[in-house]
């Protein structure tokens, strides 16, 4: 149940969750300097780096299909204009030549070594900062263009235009007569990534590989949070629910469906940028709709409606495909070993076939349509009526 | 001139034909329940893996009516479990449930296979090599189209001469009325299914013996672009959607070939790279009819209900 | 229903972890970094294959004093760049001392970031792009590289075949073909080349051998995935293509073999190895993949040799060499020993230059023998 908050409670609310987020950070913090590479427990930190671009991947993808009711594939497609506009404002002049090696590069400055010449480490670090938002922008651009069609159509005609566009940009992005800028068909890499994070204090050097992700998709989804309670999320919502209605109450569709669709895919982007820091590389043809599908079911999987569903999902859906299922496919599984079922792909069979129960029986997903402070909230008021009761 | 672009309209035509046959599938489908049936993409790749095992085992004559029925009864089984439960859920939670179905079926088929390229069995005569016009090709690219369009013709007296073919208009038209005229929602439903993918099945077996590779992706791209075929034509209408998928299939083919065609016509002098757009283009086209026409070249207009 | 999960997922998670292995001897992990599935899946599997003859062969080192099983790690990189770091890093988190790997150059590159943040070795098998090790410190190969494998073949088209207009054909986004067909235009000449990508997942190759047709090539040159391959081989075939065609080392794969037996073409190819230099070695290893139904399998179903198979048998012999000369299964120390390494495998002489690259300077040219099925030795080929 939906929980009607009194100012009080969500001061109380907004002030748990800064903590905690913050609690969180240090401890990401702290994994980061403890786990080598070299170390089993790698996996935890490889998890996190994808889970939070996952994370911010779904929550933004559940504003517009959760919140607004905007049935829209084409998350693909802004992560892939994000992730280009990172990597190609973010290679080193030195390693350019290297990377475009069939084309002349066009496009020859790169953020973090603009500001860091001027401002020294915490120019590079701004860098980084300003292409990330670079990202996100582009993607939104691309998003108003694209939202000025397709932002007409209904239910599933959206959900098919947009597929369309998603493929349409890889396809632009892919063309080899766009290989100065975008090195045509080839992978694009030496640009920041997380192997690269660190903070050199004095003689300590402390890691940021997996911290930098991680802030950036928790601040992310801070603001989308913000969004989402504020006057605006609440005409995305109406809209949701009876657009008919929402208009008749005085919402501009247009305009809120435009704003939602957008600022949703600033972040996908942001997204798109991130997945290139994490993976090291960007490369068009990875950005298919098959990842539009998998952040879907992320976002099923958490609960549609629901941002801290969306994430929970999310990362519950990095462990289980990238770390915990993995015995799946390479023979031996809880303790049995049976070579000649658990090989190749039994992961993902058993992960579709968990999905497929997910969105048949238990279509709420693990959240429903609350969130993890509804939760908290209607504990602590179970836990004052009893006081009280008690009194 | 002739001699250039004859090839890829021959091909354009053929792969159209073999949309076609799934197309069918979708706007039938979709005309019923309103419902973008994701997974039919994925049924036409487990119909030719399915083909692969099955010409292993046993002589070809047995190996294709065999496949035929198997896949007919994994779409009427996919309806059966994965549909029909939702019939009252709003339609976003129907279409993610197709969309799991395809993530399902292309993650058995990676499992099954190993994740490695399977061989189509090739099924002879219509595989082996024919000079038409002057042309060599194999002789399925010849056979496609016309057996589209004969399977075409079947299925429209089907639907407009038969009682089951009455009821399905009727469905389609309005789901709550035909219901309560007395028809069996979901024998026709499932009937649907049975057709369209009865045709997935022939258009499989025409796709793969043309195109003798599978792999678990094989459906996802023929999949969409027989949907975009299928809206493109106007979704619910069969004519419709045979012939959005020619234009399609011939539209592809001619741009995988445009750089040649305009360097012999001697219009550029050097490759664009062109290409690149053969699978794009398909979007583009499905993008200008929805702004343009939403209702598509031949379907009818249908006001918004509240 | 949301505790029993928890709690399933916290069980998981424990046993996952929970080591498994009690060995008499130490033991010393290599990593196999291959694709398993994928466009690269076969000719990754036949890779591999020369890795676990070697292994059972030698299954033991030596390693300053003390006897250690050898183990090899599988990771599975999908033949997908994104699929590869993590991969990798999988490969890393088990503890190897290196990593041997792998086919197809794209996920080398995208993998090399992730070995050289964790300073663990990476030993190239048949990756021949360029960029594999020229960004990467930790990256080296045993392999001949592209600008030499493409001289060779542009060589190859226009002294032997008579070509004067080459076709070339990659995969989009694919390092492997797209660098290949890059060096060969370079130096074939580029005013006498037709270059044309196609996009990942196409299955009709009828429309680009029309265009080779129609822009009167005279010579078809697609150094592509072998899944790809068979469907060139089975279009040309059917379109009566009337032009040689030329690729690299990833087409000496059985097959390539099997989908050209009984068709009226010619196919050439630049490799590694060719079968019969070391007649004990051919024996030994056929009678091993004759033997193991797996192996059987994952060689196409017969015992045809792959030269990747050689390769990979060979790069398992340099980490064993690596291992000894580090005196040590520290990554760090045996990164330290590879610049100096030197080897003989029985693809030749092995050692390393200065930025981790095979030094060699011959390819094998063989040509398809359509009627028997085989593969005919034509030449061994040099850039002078």
């Amino acid at each position: 149940m939906k929980a009607v908050r009194t100012p009080e409670e969500n001061r109380r609310i907004s002030w748990f969750c800064f903590f905690a987020t913050l609690a969180f950070l240090g401890l990401v913090l702290l994994l980061d300097q403890l786990i080598k590479p070299t170390s089993p427990m790698y996996m935890l930190l490889t998890v996190l780096q994808k889970g939070s671009v996952y994370a911010l991947a779904a929550v933004s993808m559940n504003l517009l299909n959760g919140c607004t009711g905007l049935f829209s594939l084409g998350h693909a497609g802004f992560m892939l204009i994000g992730a280009y506009t990172y990597a190609i404002f973010t290679i080193p002049s030195a390693s350019r030549d290297t990377v475009y090696q069939y084309y002349d590069a066009a496009v020859r400055f790169s953020f973090p070594e603009v500001f860091g010449n001027a401002m020294g480490p915490a120019g590079t670090a701004l860098g980084v900062l300003v292409a990330v938002i670079l990202a996100g922008l582009m993607a939104a651009a691309f998003a108003y263009l694209i939202g000025l069609p397709v932002l007409r159509l209904k239910s599933d005609y959206l959900a098919i235009a947009t597929l369309g566009f998603a493929e349409i940009l890889r396809a632009v992005c892919q063309w080899q007569k766009l290989g100065p800028i975008t090195n045509g068909s080839n992978l694009l890499k030496s640009f920041a990534r997380v192997s690269k994070f660190k903070l050199v204090l004095g003689s300590t050097k402390l890691t940021l590989s997996t911290f930098v992700p991680v802030l950036i998709a928790a601040v992310s989804i801070m603001i989308i949070v913000k969004l989402i309670n504020s006057t605006y999320g609440r005409a995305f919502k109406a809209i949701r629910d009876d657009e008919v209605a929402a208009e008749a109450m005085g919402i501009n569709l247009a305009k809120h469906k435009m704003i939602s669709f957008t600022v949703s895919s600033f972040f996908a982007g942001v997204a798109g940028a991130m997945m290139a820091m994490v993976l090291s590389i960007a490369q068009a043809s990875n950005f298919k709709s098959a990842m539009t599908y998998e952040i879907l079911l992320m976002v099923v999987l958490g609960g549609i409606g629901s941002t801290s569903g969306s994430v929970i999902g999310s990362f519950l859906f990095v462990a289980a495909s990238e770390w915990w299922l993995r015995g799946l496919d390479s023979g031996t599984f809880l303790g049995i070993n049976a070579p000649n079922i658990f090989r190749n792909g039994f992961r993902l069979v058993v992960f579709s076939v968990i999905i497929m129960i997910v969105v048949l029986f238990f279509r709420q997903g693990i959240m429903g349509e609350r969130e993890l402070t509804d939760v908290w909230l209607n504990r602590r008021r179970a836990r004052q009526k009893k006081k009280e009761a008690g009194k | 001139m002739d001699k250039t672009i004859l090839p890829y309209l021959i091909s354009g035509v053929s792969v159209g034909g073999q949309y076609a046959l799934i197309a069918i599938g979708y706007t039938m489908v979709y005309g019923i329940l309103r419902l973008i049936n994701f997974a039919h993409g994925d049924v036409f790749m487990v119909a030719g893996l399915m083909m692969v095992y099955a010409a292993a085992a046993m002589p070809l004559s047995l190996a294709i009516p065999l496949v035929i029925i198997l896949t007919v009864l994994l779409g009427f089984t996919i309806e059966r479990v994965a549909y029909r439960p939702l019939r009252t859920a709003p339609r976003m939670s129907v279409m993610i449930s197709a969309i799991g179905v395809s993530y399902l079926l292309q993650n058995l088929a990676l499992y099954i296979t190993g994740g490695l390229n399977k061989n189509y069995p090739q099924i002879p005569w219509i595989s082996d090599r024919v000079t038409v016009l002057g042309m060599e090709t194999s002789r399925v690219t010849i056979i496609t189209p016309f057996l589209t369009v004969f399977l075409v013709v079947l299925l429209v007296l089907l639907i407009n001469h038969t009682k089951i073919g009455m009821a399905m208009r009727a469905v389609s038209l309005n789901f709550e009325t035909s219901q309560l005229m007395g028809i069996r929602i979901n024998s026709v439903i499932s009937a649907t299914f049975i057709i369209g993918t009865f045709l997935a099945a022939v258009g499989s077996m025409l796709f793969f013996t043309n195109y003798p590779g599978v792999v678990p992706t094989s459906g996802a791209m023929p999949g969409l672009k027989a949907f975009v075929a299928a809206v493109f034509g106007g979704i619910g209408s069969i004519p419709g959607a045979v012939i959005g998928a020619f234009i399609i299939g011939i539209a592809e083919s001619l741009i995988k070939g445009l750089d040649t065609i305009l360097i012999v016509n001697g219009t550029i002098t050097e490759q664009i790279g062109l290409a690149t757009f053969s699978d794009a283009f398909t979007f583009v086209l499905l993008i200008i009819i929805l702004v343009f026409k939403p209702t598509g070249l031949f379907g009818e207009k249908t006001t918004d209900k509240v | 229903m949301k505790k029993i999960l928890a709690v399933a997922l916290v069980l998981c998670l424990v046993l996952a972890v929970a080591p498994m292995a009690f060995a008499d001897n130490p033991v010393v992990k290599i990593g196999v970094f291959e694709p398993q599935s994928g466009d690269n899946g076969a000719g990754g599997k036949q890779e591999i294959l020369g890795m676990q003859y070697a292994n059972q062969l030698t299954p033991t080192v030596d390693i300053d004093g003390t006897t250690y099983d050898v183990e090899l790690v599988y990771a599975d990189n999908a033949s997908a760049n994104d699929k590869a770091p993590t991969a990798a890093q999988s490969l890393i988190s088990s503890g190897v001392s290196l990593v041997l790997g792998s086919y197809g150059s794209g996920v080398s590159i995208a993998a090399g970031d992730t070995f050289a943040a964790a300073e663990v070795p990476a030993i190239g098998v048949t990756c021949t792009n360029p960029q594999v090790t020229s960004e990467c410190e930790v990256y080296f190969r045993i392999c001949f590289l592209d600008p030499f494998q493409g001289t060779v073949l542009a060589n190859f088209a226009k002294s032997e075949l008579g070509a004067t207009k080459a076709y070339c054909l990659a995969k989009q986004g694919d390092d492997y073909s797209g660098g290949l067909c890059n060096y060969f235009i370079d130096a074939f000449g580029k005013d006498a080349c037709v270059y044309e990508q196609f996009p990942e997942g196409t299955s009709d190759f009828s429309t680009y051998i029309t265009n080779a047709q129609n822009q009167g090539c005279d010579v078809f040159f697609s150094p592509v995935s072998t899944e790809a391959a068979a469907q060139i081989i089975a279009k040309a075939d059917t379109q009566a293509l009337g032009m040689p065609i030329l690729a690299g080392d990833t087409w000496d794969s059985n097959v390539i073999l099997n989908a050209a037996k009984g068709k009226d073409l010619k196919i050439c190819v630049t490799t590694f190895y060719q079968e019969g230099a070391d007649p004990d070695f051919d024996k030994g290893i056929k009678e091993w993949i004759k033997n193991d139904t797996t192996a059987l399998a994952n060689n196409g179903g017969n015992d045809e040799l792959a030269a990747v198979t050689v390769m990979g048998f060979d790069a398992y012999y340099v980490a064993l060499e690596a291992l000894k000369a580090a005196g040590s299964v520290d990554p760090a120390d045996v990164l330290e020993t590879l610049p100096s390494l030197e080897y003989t495998g029985v693809t030749g002489k092995i050692a390393f230059d200065d930025i981790g690259d095979a030094l060699r300077d011959s390819a094998f040219v063989k040509t398809c023998n359509t009627e028997t099925g085989a593969w005919d030795f034509v030449t061994v080929a040099t850039v002078g």
